[in-house]
């Protein structure tokens, strides 16, 4: 199997790849690592004239902090995540998630910034940066404009991204002292899109919980952010009861996809559980 | 169309192909440079039998383009050889029984190399994560898993002689 004809370039700057979208429009496409768009190609799902390949630009790779906040490149392999010392200090979910992600060859590929723009359900990052609040970074040729994870999942393979941009850079605040973050995902094996996954990132002031973050994964034609739960748990003393509480708020939002993974109801449930069992881990860690 | 030129080191030597920009480094390992210990199985970088080793890192060969390769550095399972010497991984598939129809194999090898560079004295659970971009449908995995932890003290012994 092999993907139709298209014509190759591979630019070494962010400019020359805005510039070469600016000349082939619709007919052009960004590769980051491939993993979807490759498969996607060969199945004849998704047909292009133009790849513009962005592995080679090395300003999109690597983290950095800057003033409170972590810069993440767009073109950062999933292994890169896992490997960083400064993410899993300063942001724990990124790499808590992305463990769950494929499996190591495809980390060595797969990007967070693919990830994110693809805007597949599926993914595990767009939960994640639900719950943490971040903010996608995006170039055209007018300039830099920066869009909130809130406003960026539009729809099935629909973001906020306009024709002639791309995604360079994903930023996240440090977690402050005293949060926890937990991903729980239920998969039926090693590669696997989740049935259902939940992202949850708590901010503690002693035994209350100043802000909640909850995001959800393949559970909808979006990657979900489960505002009521996140409410139930804002300010309040967790426990047990509010864990319900969250989880049943959670539930209520789910609007899956019935597939061999499983029907409406049981994925329903699992995103619940999956929000029971994060919001217990969260809490546990920010306990420390 | 038009071909591009790509020119990158396999398993140490130099070589020059012309592909089509679609064409996938596994195709050009396989049909291009006759090497053909490096498999295809599923196609769609589930299965791992087409893993080789780019620029010091794991990749599922089908799902990297040959024109990605350009500049590189490309390891298949026929570099892991000394002459006629097998490698200690390669020696601890045999010994302890780590493949039976061998479709897997070469996909295994050349993930456990690397894999033992990253984590040169892997616990049983970390074989299994490490390993877990590659599938095997015959052995079970047990015996996959007592060859890369029987490799790993091999190569563990010889660097410390």
């Amino acid at each position: 199997m092999i993907p139709g004809r298209f014509e190759y370039h591979a630019p070494a700057s962010v400019d020359e790849a805005i510039a070469l979208l600016g000349q082939y429009g619709d007919d052009a496409k960004l590769l980051a690592g491939g993993h979807s768009l490759l498969p996607m190609m060969k199945l004849r799902f998704a047909e292009f004239e133009h790849l513009i390949d962005i592995n080679r630009i090395d300003g999109l790779r690597g983290i950095r902090e800057e003033n409170g906040w972590l810069h993440i490149g767009a073109m950062t392999t999933e292994n890169d995540l896992l490997a960083s010392a400064l993410l899993r200090e300063k942001c724990p979910l990124i790499p808590q998630a992305t463990e769950w992600i494929a499996d190591p060859q495809v980390r060595n590929c797969g990007t967070i910034g693919g990830d994110v723009a693809h805007g597949d359900p599926g993914n595990d990052h767009p939960a994640v940066m639900l719950a943490l609040e971040a903010e996608m970074v995006l170039q055209g040729p007018g300039g830099e404009r920066t869009v909130p994870a809130g406003d960026f999942f539009l729809g099935t393979f629909f973001t906020e991204i306009e024709e002639g941009e791309i995604l360079t850079a994903i930023r996240v605040p440090v977690a402050p002292p005293g949060s926890g973050s937990a991903y729980c995902k239920l998969k039926r094996k090693t590669g696997d899109f989740a049935t259902a996954a939940a992202a949850v990132y708590l901010q503690m002031d002693g035994d209350g919980c100043r802000r909640a973050g909850i995001g959800l994964t393949n559970v909808g034609p979006t990657a979900l952010k489960a505002a009521d739960a996140e409410k139930a748990l804002a300010g309040e003393k967790i426990d047990e009861r509010l864990i319900e509480q969250a989880a049943q708020a959670a539930m209520a939002i789910c609007d899956p996809a019935e597939d061999l993974r499983g029907d409406r109801e049981y994925k329903t449930m699992m995103a619940g559980e999956m929000t029971r069992r994060a919001i217990r881990q969260a809490l546990e860690r920010a306990r420390g | 169309m038009a071909k591009q030129q790509v020119s990158f080191t396999l398993n140490d030597s130099p070589v020059d192909v012309l592909v089509e920009p679609r064409e996938l480094l596994v195709h050009t390992i396989r049909e291009q440079l006759s090497l053909t210990g490096t498999h295809i199985g599923c196609e769609t970088t589930h299965c791992g039998a087409c893993t080789v080793d780019l620029n010091g890192r794991s990749v599922k060969s089908c799902t990297v383009l040959t024109v990605q390769a350009d500049g590189g550095e490309v390891l298949t399972v026929e570099g892991l050889a000394d002459g006629g010497e097998l490698h200690p991984l390669q020696n601890a598939f045999l010994q302890e029984h780590g493949l039976q129809c061998g479709y897997c194999t070469p996909g295994m090898l050349v993930r456990a190399y690397r894999f033992l560079q990253e984590n040169p004295d892997p616990t049983e659970e970390e074989v299994r994560t490490g390993m877990a971009g590659n599938l095997c449908r015959c052995t079970g995995y047990q015996n996959i898993v007592k060859a890369v932890r029987s490799a790993a003290a091999a190569l563990r012994a010889t660097e410390g002689a």
